[in-house]
């Protein structure tokens, strides 16, 4: 008997949800028919900032699944002063990410030590054919500019905010 | 009318052609109704969605679509089933609703077999299902099966006695068994000599009402009584290796049992086919007693369909407490009070 009050306002919870929903619209949107805006920080699509990416294959190695490909080679850069030595650096062949073995699982967003991966809340990227969902370097760099920019960890901290590299 | 229809007397055959086109329509549609309003709308619209919007106008043929999805799934049987078993079973689940149909009456004379223990063949004849459940559960040759079937079992031969009991009130009541009886003696009725409304058994047997609507989701193995189908503990009991065709008349089967048991909640409680202002005896009935009657059953849905998309799961050891220690006490008061106030009026 105690229990009575609780379970009348569960009906009372479902009932007033269902004259919400016929009044003012539902929580949900019809997806296909109507576009769907995701929140900021959704897990769409995983993006490379090429300049900043050095190969270091931490993404490659830390990924569950295996679906980042990696292929570079290393070359002589002119020094930076007149009379220096060159500067040995790598240069990215290769950087492919699979998105159909990929599980949006963001370790390699999280691993890169140079913040050259990013999330983007782009999600409509599917295809016909499975094997196109391999997205190349550049077709990675294209969804740069779909990646919003970071907010503070907390309003009016004074920790330094992320910045989001922009050509 | 009167007379149109007493012309229109057909040899026993023809009637009996009739009666079995009739029920084999209405059941399958009953349950494509309750099926599409309840489970796919008015539970979309309680957790803020919109439910199924492609198939046909606003989403009205989904469940169309789904019937013929299952109509294309092949047709598994486990190797170590009792193939007869295994096959019968739906259809006794499908025969005890069947069965059920029989005795509703539409209206005074819209009824397939008007009985005179209308109320004791009804009840008898809804425990049939339990057969097929216990079939189905032990032909599976699956040990989720059986454990459903044996909940299952245990769970409809608890809930059968309050359902029972707390129809006996209305019975005494009335002082008939006869379904048509009933709806007569509540149109009939007086509210302390007012007879404005006749006399709805609502309000007298609310108590009962209250447990018939409880011990009818019981029986239904719907939400919070949904043990013997839990999908997440014994992966949908009796039904796991039912596949196709052999499902979708599982699912017919709830569906229906939901709408002739609201049938019979509204025969019993709200009146049936009658409405206050109209005398039971008039030819209006043959139109608007199926009318009222269906009207009065979506009512009597909502509010199981409402229970059963609130309310989580009971355990098993508190759905058996619920029913023998809470429901069947309180029936037994209920046809205590109402037999004595039957002999003190």
């Amino acid at each position: 008997m105690p229990k009575v009050p609780g379970l009348v306002k569960g009906l009372g919870v479902t009932f007033g949800t269902m004259v919400k929903t016929l009044k003012d619209g539902p929580a949900t949107t019809r997806y296909p028919h109507e576009r769907e805006i995701p929140t900021p920080r959704a897990r769409g699509v995983i993006t490379l900032y090429e300049e900043n990416c050095t190969a270091c294959m931490l993404c490659a190695r830390e990924c569950p699944d295996w679906c980042i490909f990696i292929e570079a080679h290393k070359y002589l850069a002119p020094p930076r002063r007149e009379g220096g030595k060159p500067r040995q650096k790598n240069e990215l062949d290769r950087f492919d990410i699979d998105f159909s073995l990929c599980m949006y699982c963001g370790i390699c967003v999280e691993v890169c030590p140079f913040e050259a991966l990013f999330w983007s809340p782009e999600h409509e990227y599917s295809e016909v054919r499975i094997a196109d969902l391999l997205h190349d370097k550049t077709r990675l760099g294209q969804w740069m500019e779909t990646v919003p920019e970071f907010e503070a960890y907390e309003a009016g901290s004074e920790a330094k905010v992320k910045k989001v590299p922009r050509d | 009318m009167t007379l149109l229809l007493a012309a229109f007397d057909p040899p026993y055959w023809l009637s009996t052609v009739i009666k079995v086109l009739v029920v084999s329509i209405v059941v399958p549609t009953t349950a494509l109704i309750l099926g599409m309003v309840f489970l796919f709308k008015v539970m979309s619209w309680m957790q803020s969605r919109l439910g199924p919007q492609d198939a046909g106008p606003r989403g009205t043929l989904q469940l169309l679509a789904d019937g013929v999805k299952f109509l294309q799934k092949e047709d598994i049987a486990p190797n170590g089933a009792d193939m007869f078993i295994f096959k019968a079973a739906p259809l006794v689940v499908l025969m005890s609703t069947l069965l059920l149909y029989v005795a509703l009456p539409a209206s005074a004379h819209l009824v397939v077999a008007n009985l005179d223990v209308g109320v004791f063949y009804v009840l008898a004849v809804s425990s049939l299902s339990v057969i097929g459940v216990l079939m189905a559960g032990w032909a599976s040759a699956n040990k989720y099966s059986l454990m459903g079937g044996l909940r299952a079992a245990g769970q409809l031969i608890a809930y059968e006695l309050p359902m029972v009991l707390a129809t006996l009130g209305v019975v005494i009541q009335a002082g008939t068994l006869s379904l048509n009886g009933i709806v007569f003696s509540q149109a009939n009725g007086s509210i302390f000599g007012w007879t404005g409304i006749g006399n709805p058994f609502i309000l007298t047997q609310f108590v009962g009402f209250v447990i018939f609507i409880a011990a009818v989701q019981a029986e239904l193995t719907q939400p919070p009584f949904d043990m013997p189908v839990a999908e997440s503990e014994i992966v949908s009991g009796y039904q796991v290796e039912y596949t196709g065709f052999r499902f979708l008349i599982f699912f017919l089967a709830e569906f229906a049992t939901a709408f002739v048991f609201a049938g019979i909640a509204s025969i019993l409680f709200l009146g049936g086919w009658a409405v206050p202002w109209l005398a039971t005896g008039s030819d209006w009935y043959y139109v608007l007693g199926p009318a009222v009657l269906f009207a009065k059953v979506m009512v009597v849905s909502f509010i199981i369909f409402w229970v059963r998309f609130t309310y989580p799961r009971f355990r098993e050891d508190q759905l058996q407490s619920f029913a023998w220690k809470f429901l069947i006490p309180l029936a037994l008061a209920n046809i205590v009070v109402t037999a004595v106030l039957k002999v003190v009026f």
